[in-house]
Parts: C-alpha cells; sequence; structure tokens
C-alpha cells in the first residue's frame, strides 16, 4: 500500500444503507436537487432517470419512423387505408388505462392500499385489452386482404402498431410487476408506481400520435 | 454498515457462475466486454489480413488459405464475392464488435464506478443483460460464413438496394439478414448499457465529486453513452424496416423498376437514400462514439504520466459536449455524391469543418499538458501519445474529405480507407491499448512487462503509418475502396508495388499484435504484483485495492476534495495529491478547481 494515500471516510453516522445519497445531510457541491432533507425518495430514485433515459431511446425510435413515414406519405402515390372502428375503442381503452393507473397512485400516495391495487388492477386490465384489440384490428384487416405488402400505407401501419404494441407489451409486464409488489409489500409501491406510471403514459401518449399521424389527412 | 455487510456476505455464496460468467459485478462485465473484444479484435485482423493477401498479390493461389475458408478459395484464388465479405465483416466486427465494445462497453463498465466512487452500476443485472446480448450476437453474424451465399458483401454499411434483395449477390441471401439480426441485438446490449452509465454517473457519485471534477474519462464516457443513447435508436429503425423489406416484401427503402437476371422486381415507391440517410444519421455519431472515450482517456494518461494539471479542463469539457452536439449535424457528409443539392452539401461542409474547432481545442490543450513536462515513458503514455500524432494525422485528411469538390474526387476511393484508418480505427485502438496499460494493474493487480510494452508499442506505431500512410496515394491515383483487383484496370497498374508494401507492413502490423497478446496473458499471471496507485495517479479508482474487491471500496466509500489533475502542486510534498486529500490537509490548485467549490 501507499504511504501517502490518504482515504477519508465518512462518520457512519451519516452514511446510510442506500450509500453516498443518505437524506438530510448537508451538501454543497452536488446536484442542486435531491439534497434537501426528505427530498431523495423521488429525485434519487435511479429506476425514474433509467426510465426516462429510455423514454428519450424510444421517442428517437419513434423519430426515426416517423422522418421516414412523413418523406413517404407526401408522394404521390400515397393512399390512406381504411380506419377500422375497433381503433377508437382501442384508444379509449388504453386512455382509461392511463387514468386508472393515475387513481391508484393518488390512492397509493394516500397509503390506500386496497385503492392503489384496485387502480393498479384496472389499469392492467385495460391495458392488456388494448393490446388484444389491436391484434383483433390486425387480424380484421388481414380478413379484408390488407397485408403488410399490400400499400405503404399497410405498410407503415404494421410496422408502426407493432413497434408500439411491443413496446406496451413491455409496459404491461410492469404494470404486472407493479401489482405483484404492491400486493407483496405495499409500502414500496409508490416506487415502483412512479417509475411505471411514467413509462405507460408515455406508451399511451405514443399511441395518440401514432393514431394520428397515421390517419390523419 | 448495512450496505457492505451485504456485500461482503453475499460474496461468500457466490458461486464461480455468478462470480466469472453471468456477474452482476461492473469490473467482471467490463473485463468480459474487453475480452471478448479481443477475440474479435483477432478475428477482424484475420480478415484484414486476407484483403491484404489478396489486393497486394491478386491472382495468387494460396494454399493454406483455401485449406482454411474452403468456400472462400476457387482453384486456390479467393473469390469475388467472398472478398467483399471479407471486407464487409471486417468493418462491421471492427467497428460494432470491437472499438465500441471495448471502449464503452469494456472500459466504460470498468472505470465508471470506480472512478466515481460509487460500488456498482445503477442497473447491475441491466450492465449483466447487455454483455450477454453480446456473444449471441456475435454467434449470429459469424454464422453468416457458414450459411449458403455466405456473408453479405454489401459493406459495413450495408447499402440498399445490395442488402434488400435477396438476388442482388450472393451474400444478400440469408447472410444478410443474420447481418441485420446480429446488429439489432448489439444495439439492445449499447442500449442497455448506455442507460446505466448515464444514471450511474448522474445519481452515484461520491459525495464531493461534482460534475466540475470529474476526470475527463468519465466526461467522455458520460457524453458517449449520450450520443449511443441518441443515434442507435435510429440504425434501429433502420434495421426493422430493412429486415421487413427483405423478409415481408415492403418497400420502405427499395425503389420501383428494378431488374435483376432479366426479372422486374415487385417492389415499388422505395427510397434507398433514405436508408443512407439513417445509416448515417447513426453512422456519423459512432465514430465518435470511438474516438471520444480514447480522448478522455489520453486526457488522464497524458496528466499522470506527464505529471501535470490537464490544461484547460473547462475547455476540454466544452470540446466534448461541442464534438457530440455537432457530430449530430454532420451525416450529409458521407453522401456528397448521392445527388444532394450543393447548398445542402454547402452546409454539410459548414458543420463538419466546425467540428475541426474543438479537435484542434483538445489537441492544443494536450500538447500545453505536455510542454516542459517531465514526461515518464510507460507503454501506457506511449500510448497516448501515440493517439495524439495519429488523431492529428487522420484529422487533417478529414479537412480535405469534409469539403464536396474535393470529397466527389475522392469519394470511395482509398483516400478514404486512410482517413478512417488514422482518425478512427487507429487512434481508437491505441487508445484500447493506452488503457490496457494503464488500467491493467488495476484490472488484474500484476503490472505488465513495461519493455515488451516499449517494442509493441514501436512497431504498432510505425506499421500503422507504414500501412496506412501509403493508402493515400493509391487513393489519389483513384485506386477504388473494396475493389476485388486492383490489376483489373489499367491506372491502377503501377500501384502494384504499393499494395505489396502495404500488405507486408500490414503483415507486419499484424504479427506485432502476438508480443501485446504474450504480454497481456503472461502479466495476467506471472506479472509482478501491483499496488494501489503505481502511476501515482490522482483519481479515485487507484485508491482501491488492485484489484478492487467486489463492491470496491470496504467498509466506507470515498470522499472526494478536490478535482482529479492535482500533479505537481507547488506546496505539496509528492507530485501528485489524490482527490480524497482534504484540503485543509493541502490547499487545491488556485481556480483550477473545475467550480466545484472546495
Amino acid at each position: 500500500m501507499n504511504g501517502t494515500t490518504k482515504t477519508l471516510e465518512r462518520p457512519p453516522a451519516t452514511a446510510g444503507p442506500r450509500g453516498p445519497r443518505a437524506p438530510g445531510r448537508e451538501t454543497t457541491f452536488d446536484r442542486s436537487s435531491g439534497d434537501g432533507p426528505g427530498a431523495n425518495t423521488a429525485a434519487a430514485n435511479p429506476a425514474r432517470v433509467g426510465v426516462w433515459l429510455f423514454v428519450i431511446a424510444v421517442t428517437i425510435l419513434f423519430a426515426a419512423f416517423t422522418n421516414a413515414y412523413l418523406s413517404r406519405r407526401a408522394a404521390a402515390d400515397w393512399q390512406v387505408g381504411p380506419l377500422l372502428p375497433i381503433l377508437w375503442v382501442n384508444t379509449v381503452v388504453l386512455v382509461l388505462s392511463s387514468l386508472a393507473l393515475e387513481y391508484a397512485r393518488a390512492h397509493g400516495s394516500r397509503e390506500d392500499a386496497a385503492g392503489a391495487r384496485l387502480g393498479l388492477g384496472a389499469a392492467t386490465a385495460l391495458g392488456t385489452a388494448f393490446l388484444i384489440g389491436q391484434v383483433v384490428a390486425w387480424r380484421a384487416l388481414a380478413a379484408a386482404g390488407i397485408f403488410m405488402a399490400s400499400s405503404p400505407h399497410s405498410a407503415y401501419f404494421y410496422l408502426l402498431t407493432g413497434m408500439h404494441g411491443l413496446h406496451l407489451t413491455g409496459g404491461v409486464g410492469g404494470l404486472f410487476y407493479a401489482l405483484w409488489k404492491v400486493h407483496r409489500e405495499p409500502a414500496a409501491a409508490q416506487v415502483v408506481l412512479g417509475p411505471t406510471a411514467i413509462y405507460w403514459h408515455f406508451v399511451d401518449v405514443l399511441w395518440l400520435y401514432l393514431f394520428f399521424i397515421l390517419f390523419w389527412q | 454498515m448495512a450496505v457492505t455487510h451485504e456485500h461482503a456476505h453475499a460474496e461468500h455464496h457466490l458461486s464461480f457462475v455468478q462470480k466469472y460468467i453471468f456477474s452482476q459485478d461492473h469490473k467482471i462485465i467490463g473485463i468480459q466486454y474487453l475480452m471478448t473484444s479481443m477475440a474479435m479484435a483477432v478475428t477482424g485482423g484475420i480478415l484484414a489480413m486476407l484483403i491484404r493477401m489478396q489486393l497486394g498479390w491478386p491472382g495468387t493461389k494460396w494454399g493454406l488459405a483455401a485449406f482454411l475458408f474452403p468456400g472462400g478459395f476457387q482453384g486456390g484464388q479467393m473469390k469475388p464475392d467472398f472478398y467483399l465479405s471479407v471486407v464487409t465483416m471486417h468493418g462491421t466486427i471492427m467497428v460494432f464488435f470491437v472499438l465500441t465494445t471495448a471502449l464503452s462497453g469494456g472500459f466504460g463498465n470498468f472505470l465508471i464506478p470506480l472512478q466515481i466512487g460509487s460500488r456498482d452500476m445503477a442497473f447491475p443485472w441491466l450492465n449483466m443483460m447487455s454483455y450477454w446480448l453480446y456473444p449471441p450476437a456475435i454467434v449470429v453474424l459469424l454464422a453468416a460464413f457458414l450459411v449458403s451465399g455466405g456473408a453479405p458483401n454489401s459493406g459495413w454499411t450495408a447499402y440498399v438496394p445490395l442488402s434488400a434483395l435477396k438476388e442482388a449477390s450472393p451474400g444478400s441471401g440469408l447472410g444478410q439478414t443474420l447481418w441485420l439480426i446480429s446488429l439489432a441485438l448489439l444495439i439492445v446490449a449499447f442500449l442497455f448499457g448506455s442507460l446505466n452509465y448515464i444514471t450511474t454517473i448522474l445519481n452515484m457519485r461520491a459525495r464531493g465529486l461534482s460534475m466540475g471534477r470529474l476526470p475527463l474519462t468519465i466526461w467522455s464516457l458520460f457524453v458517449t453513452a449520450i450520443l449511443m443513447l441518441l443515434s442507435f435508436p435510429v440504425l434501429f429503425a433502420a434495421v426493422i424496416m430493412l429486415l421487413f423489406d427483405r423478409l415481408a416484401g415492403t418497400s420502405f427503402f427499395v425503389p420501383s423498376g428494378i431488374v435483376i437476371g432479366g426479372q422486374l422486381l415487385s417492389h415499388t415507391g422505395g427510397n434507398p437514400l433514405l436508408w443512407q440517410h439513417m445509416f448515417w444519421f447513426l453512422g456519423h455519431p459512432e465514430v465518435y462514439v470511438l474516438i471520444l472515450p480514447p480522448m478522455g482517456m489520453v486526457s488522464d494518461i497524458l496528466a499522470t504520466h506527464a505529471r501535470k494539471p490537464i490544461f484547460g479542463y473547462r475547455f476540454m469539457v466544452g470540446a466534448i459536449c461541442a464534438i457530440a452536439l455537432l457530430s449530430f449535424l454532420v451525416w450529409g457528409h458521407h453522401m456528397y455524391t448521392s445527388g444532394m443539392h450543393p447548398l445542402v452539401g454547402m452546409a454539410f461542409m459548414t458543420t463538419t469543418l466546425a467540428i475541426a474547432v474543438p479537435s484542434a481545442v483538445k489537441t492544443f490543450n494536450w500538447l500545453a499538458t505536455l510542454w516542459r513536462s517531465r514526461i515518464r515513458f510507460a507503454p501506457a503514455m506511449l500510448f497516448a501519445l501515440g493517439f495524439v500524432s495519429l488523431f492529428v494525422t487522420g484529422g487533417l485528411t478529414g479537412i480535405f474529405l469534409g469539403s464536396p469538390p474535393i470529397d466527389i474526387y475522392m469519394q470511395d476511393t482509398f483516400f478514404v480507407v486512410a482517413h478512417f484508418h488514422f482518425v478512427m480505427a487507429s487512434a481508437a485502438i491505441f487508445g484500447v491499448f493506452a488503457g490496457t496499460y494503464h488500467w491493467f494493474p488495476k484490472m488484474f493487480g500484476r503490472m505488465m512487462n513495461e519493455r515488451l510494452g516499449r517494442i509493441h508499442f514501436w512497431l504498432t506505431f510505425i506499421g500503422i503509418y507504414a500501412t496506412f500512410f501509403p493508402m493515400h496515394f493509391a487513393g489519389i491515383q483513384g485506386m477504388m475502396r473494396r475493389i476485388y483487383s486492383p490489376q483489373l484496370y489499367a491506372h491502377l497498374k503501377g500501384l502494384a508495388e504499393l499494395n505489396a508494401f502495404v500488405s507486408l507492413a500490414a503483415f507486419a502490423l499484424g504479427l506485432a499484435q502476438l508480443i501485446f497478446l504474450v504480454n497481456l496473458f503472461w502479466s495476467m499471471f506471472r506479472g509482478p504484483r501491483a499496488e494501489r496507485n503505481p502511476w501515482e495517479a490522482t483519481t479515485l479508482e487507484w485508491q482501491a485495492d488492485s484489484p478492487p474487491p467486489h463492491g470496491n471500496w470496504g467498509a466506507h466509500l470515498p470522499e472526494v476534495h478536490r478535482w482529479a489533475y492535482d500533479y505537481s502542486l507547488p506546496d505539496a510534498k509528492d507530485d501528485y495529491v489524490p482527490q480524497t486529500v482534504p484540503t485543509a490537509q493541502v490547499p487545491a490548485h488556485r481556480g483550477t478547481d473545475g467550480g466545484g467549490g472546495g
């Protein structure tokens, strides 16, 4: 060991079980937020940061698809395919699912575990219903003879709804995880519900956006 | 303390598989990334030797190579489509499977938690998943050599329609599909990695380690992770769309009216330029994904071995950010010959040449750091100095190629090959070597052999200039990139000696790397034991044991009191003051604290 190295150790009393970011310690040099007393629960939750970064990456992915889509639809041979009524039903179902998740979060923050469970269960069920509804829409289109290679619009329709469906499936997985977590340890519910809600509202808004650009003329 | 006990406790119960194979420890994952990248570098290097065999002596019969690659040779001669497969796979492997994985995956994983004073990454499980998507991606990629038609022929850029139509070339069959799937897997791995790096650096820095006190290695890895997060999804989108064009009959990229073998294809209305735009929107940030981490690592290595603070720390950070921002605005300079409007070309030229400014800021700051310093010529330092040389040499030709009037003449010639092999490939690999020599003691707790390291450096440095510098002249004389034989055209016949010389230099360069491999593996098991801080460096990782234990820091996390470059302070006893030394004991370097408020 090198004789000149000096490791200054923090008094054990200030080091919380979560490492260097124990709440309530005084500091002048770290980030401006998240260091005040009691402020660490939201800002220091790495899952939140991770989910936001993932949302950014998925946004870029769909921005790239949008870019390709908008340049294609400017061409003379562009024709919008049929707008199936079930897509409207799916849209309403997905928006209701987001509202149910907010209901769950509101009750969770008031430490009403039963209310949180109810909202979360409803959100999960509605999210799953949306996925099933999308599959129904695909089958209806296929039954009408519209496949991926049928027209430029159908190619983008299947591509965008398919990629959205995959990302939404991940969100449903997150909802099921949150459901399991709320069931097991209701106290930790908020920590899981927050990041899950960020992602779930994102895939919801993403659907509204895709629905709009696919059928807006 | 709960955390420590948990870690110490957990260590006892980790099986061999959990500890070394499916490990969630960032250090093991980093070393896994580095070792796998090295195996891929050997693979990519062998492919490079095959390319040079063909270009040096086209038409020659190669008994041994024909025996080793029976599908690629006919009557002892290399087949043209096999040559193109080799070129494609060499580029793909070196860019994505060696340099990106070694620098971001390897050094990123190993260094980030150690240099910011945390116990591990924010999401260790995701980190493990990131590594374990990499070997499957390799298997899928290399399987392309074994399927009917062989590996893809379309180059690492996979331009449409060659990459979209099965009928286009032998490698455009299943081989191209596997290439796309492999890349998709690797992109997901990179996404997991960059999510982790950004979150870790934002959330888990040691007490006192403000962003303004971070070592430049961390700054560069941080900005690189942001680049990857913002650029790879675009390639992912393009890969998905190209897969649908190939497998589902869509026409995202394939235009109407393509006739192959007398058959009119059914695709209509796609745009092949769309692929180029999407590819290069990733492709250009990608070259900065390869060069920013070496820039950061080299900054730290230069300061350490020159025993001087890095010159212009804030400008270095600013230059990293400026390069990253500009890298998103320059993709069009890869497409000057695609029929682009001259005004658009001029706009891309302006942004491209603007990158020279932050690049020059970095170069002059490196030189100013070295100015009147007492340099310790350790192998890591030699490779860091070599990096600066190669970056400047390659960067200068970038100024030529960034201008449309010159680029339209030089496009797709060996001048371009020479340019990017200096600025991106060689410079980045010098960053990998410098980093390996520098951090090897921390990784394995042993020292590498310095004499072998110096021999390795000089052979590599001379070998690289001998290999790639003459390529400029071949390019100016019009020798095309990816050409199967320079003897096919009358105007290239005079280049036979030059090509033979380049090939011999390349073989010598390849053989010199064996010295590195021997040194690496011998030192890993037989090298002299390393102390904590063999280079007398200031950054946090040198305050941990060599190698650091699981959890890195024992019972207590380090606390930071100064920036990362307190070398040769006038009032200090030693010529370096670690970041953990309180300012009460040794005052910090005035005015250069990076705004840390210490």
